[in-house]
């Protein structure tokens, strides 16, 4: 379990010589890493021998697929049908990585690092949809309305999404791992240091529903919030084109 | 008042500051409630549109969450990072 003291991901491969010195990997880097390959992997595997009549691991493919489109079309307009697949492989990432507390392991989202690279991801999508959408220069130009005096505000705006974003994802998910090494320890504390048991028997019951609350009910929410709100806000820079 | 050194009493200071911040939690718990129980009523009066209200309610609290996040991230800081220590 984790550390109280230590509250940063633990660096597990480090250089100390060679072209590579001063470079390190840490947990949550190496788990994003297996995350991204097994999701990628999972979906070359199915997608490799399709049937007409799905059966087994191709139903599931297809249930997640169908869904993602489902949401994309309800949320963003059936117009907007193209950004299935990016929202669908982030749902996925995200749901893979918030969950990794269920196996015991450092989460990926609880690594700052990690949640605003995505935010920033987004980021990007937006401002290049929003100027594709309006054109160079009604891009400018939406940052006047409606009002001149208000291109200080809304340039802030534009700045404080992605940073609510990734710090939305990052502290619900760091709060349950902090949540769950201090219920941890001091189980651990109670087992060992007071009632002398043998086995850490208070730590095998205990802790499940908040298990099945922080690491499984909160990754699934947090990955739908985090896809939901990237939905809404590309939608929203390029709908905006169409209303005028 | 012998013995305290700056550094404890700073510390001391930054743990009570971390308490206070969470405050947060009291406009906000109040808030989001206030948004489901109205979001309940809408259910109960078109039950037909159960899925888009969810989406919208759930969307919504998540925004109202943001504040709640950044006290509880100032309050990490404060905590775990002791920024105000290396100040003396």
């Amino acid at each position: 379990m984790h550390d109280i003291e230590n509250l940063g991901p633990r660096i597990i491969i480090w250089f100390d010589s060679g072209p590579l010195k001063g470079l390190y990997i840490t947990e949550t880097v190496f788990w994003a890493i297996i995350v991204a390959v097994g999701v990628t992997v999972f979906a070359l595997l199915i997608s490799r021998r399709l049937e007409r009549d799905p059966k087994g691991a191709q139903g599931i493919a297809e249930l997640i697929v169908e869904y993602a489109y489902k949401i994309v079309g309800s949320t963003m307009g059936k117009r907007n049908l193209s950004f299935a697949p990016f929202i669908g492989t982030l749902f996925l990432f995200l749901l893979f990585a918030n969950a990794l507390g269920l196996l015991g392991f450092r989460p990926v989202t609880s690594d700052l690092n990690a949640t605003f690279a995505l935010a920033a991801l987004v980021f990007i999508l937006i401002q290049y949809n929003s100027i594709r959408s309006r054109g160079m220069k009604g891009y400018l130009h939406h940052f006047c309305e409606p009002y001149a005096i208000m291109i200080p505000i809304k340039i802030l705006e534009e700045f404080t999404f992605p940073i609510s974003l990734s710090f939305r994802l990052f502290g619900n998910i760091l709060a349950g791992v902090i949540i769950m090494a201090l219920v941890f320890t001091g189980l651990g504390y109670l087992s060992e240091g007071i009632l002398h048991l043998p086995i850490p028997l208070l730590e095998g019951g205990f802790p499940l529903p908040l298990n099945a609350f922080f690491d499984i009910f909160e990754p699934i929410l947090q990955s739908f919030v985090f896809s939901m709100l990237t939905m809404t806000f590309i939608a929203k820079a390029i709908a905006s084109h169409d209303d005028h | 008042m012998t013995g305290v050194t700056p550094e404890a009493f700073v510390l001391g200071l930054s743990a009570i500051g971390a308490a206070v911040v969470m405050f947060v939690g009291f406009g906000v718990g109040l808030a989001q409630g206030l948004a489901t129980g109205k979001a309940v009523e809408s259910i109960a009066r078109q039950p037909e549109a159960k899925g888009d209200i969810m989406t919208t309610l759930i969307t919504g609290l998540a925004m109202t969450e943001t504040s709640v996040i950044f006290a509880l991230i100032v309050s990490m800081v404060l905590l775990f990072v002791n920024p105000l220590v290396g100040k003396l």
